[in-house]
């Protein structure tokens, strides 16, 4: 933050995000004087030589309430570098996750065409995840990279294996039901293969579904290790958002895909997967709503998009709670609950890329827990250190 | 503590965590900013000296930083700050808080090695006003001098006896010690500060690095190994000081034959590795024409450090402070020791930076809650069709 008395001269950004309440004003003064803010009301908001430019990523100085100084409005950290795909992977994988539980399911109380189509959906959609996340990749001819090492402390890495070890055993059960679908000879190599694979389809239904849970769980983990502000205080909260969100979207996807006379146990992990999203998605809001850090999921495209999803979400659960049972009901309520599902996931992804890019959300909430702590005593644990 | 603990939080030697056996000892930077001239030699040795591309010809308007920050190709970056006498007046107050507050001194006042200062913190105010308690080395505090006598057209005499009254009336306030100081705080003040990577003690970059391409040097530093990094970025968003970041195709080639090295890979400091290991200074510090950027053993560092804030603070310059070396925060301490001149943030440091894998453990059991939910809700959705 520039405090030149001829930067005063600059109007105050329009269209600035509105501030919230003081958080830990007086510890450090924001920076403006009363006469520089004068002057600049008087500058008005025309254009001269010297603010043509006025605006971009710098911070106005001419901030009344600025609760803490930045480097000239420039992020404290950088946000990761991840596009749509990373999102799109979240999404995916879910759909991975809980097709794969539906799968064993469907497959342990003999629903076949349940079975069938979320096998097979489990396996698309672990294909298109993990291309998803090669595609991400700085250099994607390095992806294997990751296989060459296990290491508990990223959960990039643990993530890796884990959806190694899915993608696995939705091979093999993917294998089962294509042998099933292809008519092949009783006798020969074919038959042979046909009947390996059925000795080995309970094995790997249980395989499946042991790798699903932590498939579903770890990207709320791969988040919240990260600086970025939304994800990390979130950490408590995000897990059951996400598997809350692998819930509904696979149970909305087959809910188009199979009929409503085999979709009577998905209709109810639907139903369970809407409620635990509607509330661990609450409690993330109030909890960031304590530490002030609530306006990336509130406004802007991310918060857009999440109260989308969570008007998608009521709405295709009221469908799949009072009509599931008619056919055209529960493919328009599976739809809506796999949209809400993919905006859950993109909103999330974004208000974290936001709340990274904006010092406020690294600064204010920084500066009020070591508020906290000192008015509780605690000094020993400071960055800042004197004498 | 145990060896597993020790990997994600706390203080640790960080070279023998990661297996070196009999590592040289842990090396550092210690970065005073009260010395810094802005000349920026520091940047552009560590440009010459890693071949480090072009990554923007900008003027940003932000005092004499067009550099930005730190990034990909950018290892150094010497920071600006106008201030004027009311932001000095609010830093030199946040640091006599900070003396008030009772911070811990470098290492904690138990522990610290050779006990090299005295309680001067817990001495008394003795004869504030009386205009006779110079500091030990004689000179007086602040940023004035007391008025030269009035040979050659000095001040006149009505100015000087002003003066002296103030001084002894201590008008312009005491140092932390009870000096009188002399002279009133200047108009304006320039802050330049040269930032550079961390090298954490609990490295965040590293623990999450899901391919080990990110690694701890014998010497206590974080490198990154630029044939292994896949470019998953993951370590940019697990960063609290936002240092390491990704080469985009967008830098522009220094050299002869337009070939930009690296791109798509994480890129920071390396503490000059290769130097390192001929016995070499890192080459900012060996540029440095003021000694602002100080290149050692991280113990003689962090002593170095802690006797400028002593001597900066008898001279009156309360706002003098300490950034890393307290090995209790939250990323353990780190390998680059600074002194600051006001709070973090205006340089565009974070206040409190926690690194983010010390709460992982915490990450994964909320994790695996919301998994084996998952896993009992798809459970009871299909027993529950069997009733």
């Amino acid at each position: 933050m520039t405090t030149s008395p001829f930067d005063s001269y600059r109007p105050p950004e329009e269209g600035r995000r509105r501030r919230r309440r003081s958080g830990v004003r007086g510890a450090v003064s924001g920076a403006v004087s009363d006469a520089a803010q004068g002057v600049a009301d008087r500058a008005g908001r025309g254009t001269s030589w010297l603010n043509r430019d006025g605006g971009g990523r710098r911070e106005a100085p001419a901030v009344p309430d600025a609760e803490f100084s930045s480097y000239y409005g420039r992020g404290v950290i950088k946000p990761v570098p991840w596009d749509y795909k990373i999102p799109a992977y979240l999404f995916v994988g879910g759909v991975a996750a809980g097709s794969g539980l539906i799968a064993t399911g469907a497959a342990a109380t003999g629903r076949e065409l349940l079975r069938r189509n979320s096998r097979l959906t489990a396996m698309a959609g672990v294909a298109v995840s993990g291309a998803f996340l090669v595609a991400d990749l700085g250099r994607p001819e390095r992806f294997l990279n990751m296989m060459r090492t296990v290491k508990l402390t990223s959960p990039m890495s643990v993530g890796t294996w884990i959806l190694s070890g899915f993608a696995a055993f939705s091979g093999v059960t993917t294998a089962t039901e294509v042998a099933r679908l292809v008519p092949h000879p009783e006798h020969g190599p074919l038959g042979v293969i046909a009947r390996l694979l059925d000795a080995v389809d309970a094995p790997a239904a249980v395989g499946q579904a042991f790798f699903a849970p932590p498939l579903a769980a770890y990207t709320a983990v791969l988040l919240s290790d990260t600086v970025a502000p939304v994800w990390f205080e979130s950490r408590r909260e995000l897990p059951f958002v996400f598997v809350g969100s692998a819930a509904l979207a696979s149970s909305g996807v087959q809910m188009v895909l199979t009929p409503t006379s085999q979709t009577g146990p998905v209709r109810r992990f639907a139903l369970l997967g809407v409620a635990t999203e509607l509330v661990a998605m609450h409690r993330l809001e109030e909890h960031l709503e304590e530490l002030e850090l609530d306006e990336p999921v509130r406004t802007g495209e991310a918060g857009a998009k999440l109260r989308l999803a969570k008007v998608l979400t009521i709405a295709g659960g009221l469908g799949t709670l009072l009509a599931g049972r008619s056919r055209a009901v529960a493919v328009a309520s599976g739809l809506a609950l796999a949209g809400a599902s993919a905006l859950t996931r993109f909103g999330m992804v974004e208000a974290g890329i936001e709340s990274a890019k904006d010092p406020r959300f690294t600064v204010g909430p920084q500066k009020r827990r070591l508020e906290e702590r000192r008015a509780a005593g605690t000094v020993h644990d400071s960055t800042v250190t004197v004498r | 503590m145990g060896y597993l603990a020790r990997q994600l939080g706390g203080r640790t030697d960080p070279a023998p965590d990661a297996g070196w056996e009999e590592p040289p000892s842990r090396k550092g930077f210690f970065t005073d900013t009260s010395i810094c001239i802005g000349c920026k030699a520091c940047e552009v040795a560590c440009k010459e000296w890693n071949a480090l591309p072009l990554d923007g010809l900008e003027l940003s308007g932000n005092s004499y930083d067009n550099t930005g920050g730190l990034g990909a190709s950018t290892w150094r970056h010497v920071a600006f700050v106008e201030q004027s006498q009311d932001r000095i007046e609010a830093a030199r107050e946040s640091g006599r808080r900070l003396v008030d507050l009772g911070m811990p001194s470098v290492g904690a006042p138990s522990a610290a090695p050779g006990g090299s200062l005295p309680d001067r913190a817990g001495s008394p105010q003795e004869g504030a006003g009386g205009g006779q308690n110079l500091p030990k080395n004689g000179m007086p505090a602040g940023y004035g001098t007391l008025p030269a006598p009035p040979e050659d057209h000095g001040p006149s005499l009505g100015d000087l006896l002003t003066e002296k009254d103030a001084v002894e009336n201590g008008a312009h306030g005491t140092t932390v010690d009870g000096t009188p100081m002399v002279g009133p705080l200047p108009e304006f003040r320039w802050l330049m500060a040269s930032d550079v990577c961390k090298h954490c003690t609990h490295a965040g970059c590293l623990d999450v690095c899901p391919t080990g391409a990110l690694f701890r040097s014998e010497h206590g530093t974080v490198v990154v190994q630029a044939d292994i990094c896949n470019g998953c970025g993951y370590c940019v968003g697990a960063c609290p000081f936002g240092v390491i970041e990704r080469r985009t195709d967008s830098a522009a080639s220094v050299r002869a034959d337009g070939h930009v090295p690296n791109v798509g890979v994480a890129q920071k400091c390396t503490l000059c590795y290769d130097r390192l290991q001929h016995d070499q200074r890192p080459a900012c510090a060996q540029t440095c024409p003021t000694t602002s950027i100080r290149f050692g053993e991280r113990e003689e560092m962090v002593a170095a450090a802690r006797e400028r804030v002593v001597q900066l603070h008898e001279q009156g310059f309360t706002e003098a402070r300490l950034y890393g070396a307290n090995e209790d925060d939250g990323v353990g301490g780190t390998g680059s020791v600074f002194l600051l001149l006001d709070e973090p943030e205006v340089y565009g440091l974070p206040p409190d930076p926690v690194c983010a894998t010390s709460k992982l453990a915490e990450m994964f059991r909320m994790a695996g809650w919301a998994g084996t939910g998952l896993l009992a809700a798809a459970a009871a959705a299909f027993l529950g069709g069997r009733r």
